[in-house]
């Protein structure tokens, strides 16, 4: 059952075929046989899951009603906040800290029923494109546990595809969902800014930031997607407007006359060719589904990465400065005498890692009198250009589409030491949050020349999630009947596995 | 040697700049549900949002922005149709998120002004004090620096933090420079801070209590040679914790200033405190590495658009201007201009307003509230607002004077009794027997032993020697405990003699 996906498992429960504990169990058994090789996971909630999956199956057989996803386990990224339960970001400054809220996130998780099983591992305060920048050790790719499940989200997105959960949540803030959806064959989805609440995530970059769904499949996507989405309260940015009819878009995975623009400038040179030709063919899909395949440019993309790495550092380096030693996590060099400002030193100097650390850094000389114009200033600028930039390709496509990422999976510790390597990554995922729009990445088959999996990237307007949908599910419906089973099917068996 | 104030004038111009910091008194906090109420225990009026916990957001406050954009209209500024919030960076432990959500370079009023008259030898004297800006932020929690020598963080044995106080709305209202005020300097500053307060309190946007740290008073000054168009380098003095204080410190730092310049020495741009005991000013921070705050605009917030007819609405809900409104009571009360004095400085306008309002006579109103309440207040150090005596108590008391059921000397007992919280006036009468004894039977038969037991003095009155009469009388006021109308007591008796009675 472990490896059905999310809304054949809620049918099964729904039949009595089985329960939501052992349906959770079953799950919580897969994490003890295969974590110590993937290490998907930061922390596991075996009792908090088991309790929750047991008052589903109380209301089931009182017979009330339950939403559609009740009784299904899910994987919490450890950025987003469970009341009770540890949660650190990846990062050692918040060892030990139990936040005393839920994430608004995850309270609409809860009375949704549905069962979270634990936080996954990230990079740290999800700065970072392969998991490696976590505090607690990387997370290993199911597909080639000596490659990176991508990043900041490779704990959700290995989690899903080692079958130790049907479901995930992930944050993306320049890709963190769609590219370890892309490396681990998985699907996610980057919501419209605003479309789900950011209360209880904890802040990298306040502008770019969005929580979403991740899944095995584009229906599971949306059937998480529309528990998670809508306006919140305690959310400022979140946008009060009803949520997509992303369930629907996904059922009828309908792509008749649609427009979909090829991004001239997100492909070619710098992708492997692998990640092209499984890219080319899910195009002629598409359009042998009904499509029309057109081209479009949006010349001022190849700003994005570095106004990207002008932003998010600027806003982290202020999101981060709460970490200090006074109210939560670790203290360190708190001896008679020390003053406080020697324990918020020292305790920022051990408790962040050095890719938090270079951003912060680079985010506080951005930030300084004398330099704010020149680079912040310019980097809002170049963003207002990226905006611009899609609102003209979707004058003239629906949705845009590219290739995830440039490649396929690299290996553990490959790019550790280079971080512009490690930024490039990303060049397709970033416009994306520049511009507050929605994105989704859904696995499009293997390279020939690795056997490593190949995201494809659907971007829609704002507020438009539902077409990312659309397309999303005619293209899995489409590959699926060439492969006759889920790309997954194809994954090596891991050791010690049933 | 030391300068007076006098040699300072005759040689400097002082050039005022005044930033008050209002803490509004919404019910809860400018981003968060948390309460407000000050003198909570530490710590209990706090939630993730106002403590900074990871994956905490702000969310503005509606009615701190209806407050804020009600103080711009009263001092004149125009609303700006778009503002924003800003982050300001700094590390300090009181503060939850170490940066503070403030309004940096989009404030919402800008450009108004407030005139201010001072009573002078000269006559009155009108100063108008423009506003430059006025703009939204958060309080900071309070820390409480315990052991080392000055009370502050470094060097401290160990901090408390407070966090009750962080995210409580405050308003800073930033005047322009203010120049030309001359030898009047510290009176305008003081009378600006004064009228402001009376606005504030008007508006009624915040309790304005300067002791409770509710309206708090930065005042920069800076000298330069009259004459000169150079502005010089001024001090900031914080800490400055009542009116009279605002007053002193701008004198003591023009003071001060004037002894450095004129031994060629020069003003150390600074923050400095008050020191109330002294009224001397101590050094605080230097401002002369500007600290670099990297404002940048606040991400978790969007931008405050006002929409104009809002603001039309608020505009007409505006009360009448302090100053108007004092003039105009003025003149309905006729109260002379040193009793209106002595009433706006006991703070009793409001309450002998209410008082009139429930039908008392103004001069009797306010001679109960500028008499007996404001000594009870004095004795037991609070303001006569505090006193648990009501605008309808003193109301009725006044009535029941005017139609002869009390004396004045039966209704200052009256008075103790309420503010002793022994009850209403009906009460406290009830229970102190404090009745004026107007059966007349009752007086006459007091009025004929009194004359049975003095008849020579009784003799005199008969005689015509009017004056005698006090003994009487006040024999009888004896035998009835002073609960008989004097006034009446004298009628019977010099009728019962045979006298004129008026």
């Amino acid at each position: 059952m472990i490896t059905h996906a999310a809304h054949e498992m809620a049918s099964a429960m729904q039949a009595g075929e089985i329960t939501s504990v052992e349906l959770t169990q079953a799950h919580l058994d897969r994490i003890s046989a295969v974590d110590s090789q993937v290490h998907a996971f930061l922390h596991v909630d075996t009792e908090g899951a088991l309790s929750q999956a047991k008052s589903v199956d109380d209301a089931r057989a009182r017979g009330e009603k339950v939403g559609p996803l009740a009784g299904v386990p899910l994987a919490l990224k450890d950025v987003m906040v469970q009341k009770g339960i540890p949660t650190t970001a990846g990062s050692k400054i918040l060892e030990g800290w139990r936040p005393p809220y839920d994430a608004t996130v995850v309270s609409k998780m809860k009375s949704a029923g549905i069962v979270i099983l634990g936080k996954t591992n990230m990079d740290e305060f999800a700065m970072g494109s392969s998991t490696e920048n976590s505090a607690y050790g990387p997370t290993h790719n199911p597909w080639d546990l000596t490659r990176i499940p991508g990043g900041s989200g490779g704990g959700s997105s290995a989690s899903l595809a080692a079958f130790q959960a049907p479901l995930a949540i992930g944050t993306d803030t320049g890709g963190s969902i769609r590219q370890p959806a892309a490396v681990t064959g998985t699907v996610g989805v980057k919501p419209t800014y605003g479309g789900v609440s950011r209360y209880g995530l904890i802040a990298f970059s306040s502008s770019l930031d969005q929580a979403g769904p991740c899944a095995r499949t584009v229906l599971d996507a949306a059937l998480l997607h529309e528990v998670i989405a809508g306006h919140d309260i305690h959310d400022a940015t979140s946008i009060d407007a009803p949520v997509p009819q992303v369930v629907q878009a996904a059922r009828s995975g309908d792509v008749k006359g649609m427009k979909i623009g090829v991004v001239k400038e997100l492909n070619g040179d710098g992708y492997q060719a692998g990640v092209r030709s499984r890219f080319e063919e899910s195009l002629e899909l598409l359009a042998k589904a009904g499509a029309e395949i057109v081209e479009v440019s949006c010349p001022n993309f190849e700003y994005a990465l570095a106004a990207y790495y002008l932003i998010a550092p600027s806003e982290c380096s202020s999101n981060l400065a709460r970490f200090d030693a006074m109210r939560y996590g670790i203290r360190v060099g708190d001896e008679d005498g020390a003053s406080a400002e020697s324990v918020m030193n020292l305790t920022r100097e051990v408790g962040f890692g050095r890719e938090v650390k270079r951003r912060i850094i680079l985010g506080t000389y951005a930030l300084s009198s004398g330099y704010f114009d020149a680079y912040y200033g310019s980097a809002q600028k170049v963003r207002t250009l990226i905006m611009q930039d899609f609102n003209s390709a979707f004058g003239k496509a629906d949705v845009l589409v590219s290739p995830t990422c440039p490649t396929t999976a690299f290996k553990i510790g490959e790019k550790a030491n280079d971080p512009l390597a490690m930024y490039l990554n990303d060049i397709a995922t970033i416009p994306v949050n520049m511009a507050g729009i929605g994105g989704m990445s859904l696995p499009c088959g293997l390279a020939p020349e690795d056997g490593l999996p190949v995201g494809f990237q659907v971007m829609a307007p704002a507020m438009q999630d539902q077409r990312m949908y659309s397309v999303g599910a005619a293209l899995e419906a489409s590959l699926l009947s060439q492969w006759g089973a889920p790309l997954l099917s194809q994954i090596p068996a891991l050791a010690g596995a049933k | 040697m030391s300068l007076t104030y006098e040699d300072v004038i005759a040689k400097y111009e002082p050039v005022l700049g005044l930033e008050v910091h209002v803490e509004l008194n919404t019910h809860s906090k400018m981003f968060c549900g948390c309460s407000t109420i000050f003198g909570g225990e530490p710590n209990t009026q706090t939630c993730p949002v106002c403590l900074g916990m990871p994956g905490a957001l702000p969310v503005v406050n509606e009615k701190a922005i209806e407050s804020s954009i009600l103080i711009g209209l009263a001092l004149n500024c125009s609303i700006a149709p778009f503002s924003r919030f800003s982050r300001k960076n700094y590390f300090y432990p009181d503060m939850p998120k170490n940066f503070q959500i403030s309004q940096y370079d989009e404030p919402i009023c800008v450009n108004g002004y407030l005139d201010v008259e001072i009573d002078t030898d000269e006559g009155i004297k009108k100063f108008r004090v423009e506003i430059e800006r006025v703009h939204m932020e958060e309080d900071t929690g309070k820390s409480l620096h315990v052991g080392g020598a000055t009370g502050r963080i470094h060097g401290a044995d160990y901090s408390l933090l407070d966090y009750n106080r962080a995210g409580i709305p405050l308003v800073e209202i930033v005047t322009k420079i203010v120049p030309g005020t001359g030898k009047y300097a510290p009176e305008v500053a003081k009378a600006y801070v004064a009228e402001l307060r009376d606005i504030l309190r008007s508006l009624g946007v915040s309790d304005v209590r300067m002791e409770q740290g509710s309206l708090r008073c930065d005042a920069n000054v800076s000298l330069r040679l009259i004459g000169a168009e150079t502005l010089g380098t001024r001090s900031e003095t914080k800490n400055v914790n009542s009116l009279r204080s605002v007053e002193r410190a701008v004198r003591g730092e023009m003071i001060r200033h004037a002894e450095l310049l004129n031994k060629g020495e020069r003003v150390v741009q600074e923050t400095r405190h008050f020191q109330e005991e002294s009224g001397l000013t101590r050094s605080g921070r230097s401002k002369e590495q500007a600290e670099d705050y990297r404002y940048f605009p606040e991400p978790d917030l969007v931008p405050v658009a006002p929409d104009a007819a809002w603001i039309e609405t608020l505009r007409a809900t505006l009360p009448e201007q302090p100053t108007l409104r004092r003039k105009r009571l003025q003149t309905e009360w006729s109260v002379p201009d040193k009793e209106m004095a002595a009433m706006i400085n006991a703070d009793a306008l409001d309450i002998v307003e209410a008082t009139v309002k429930l039908g008392a006579d103004p001069t009797r109103a306010r001679g109960w509230w500028i008499g007996e309440s404001s000594r009870f207040a004095k004795e037991q150090g609070i303001t006569i607002a505090d006193l648990s005596i009501s605008p309808t108590d003193v109301a009725q008391i006044v009535a029941l004077v005017a139609n002869g059921e009390l004396t004045d000397k039966l209704a200052r007992q009256v008075v103790e009794g309420v503010i002793a919280g022994e009850g209403a006036p009906a009460s406290v009468i009830e229970s102190r027997g404090l009745k004026v004894v107007s059966d007349e039977s009752a007086l006459m038969a007091a009025i004929e032993r009194a004359i049975a037991a003095q008849p020579e003095t009784a003799e005199k009155i008969r005689n015509g020697h009017i004056p005698a009469a006090g003994a009487l009388i006040g024999a009888v006021m004896k035998e009835t405990k002073g609960q008989a109308d004097a006034a009446r007591v004298r009628e019977l008796l010099l009728g019962h003699l045979g006298q004129p009675t008026t």
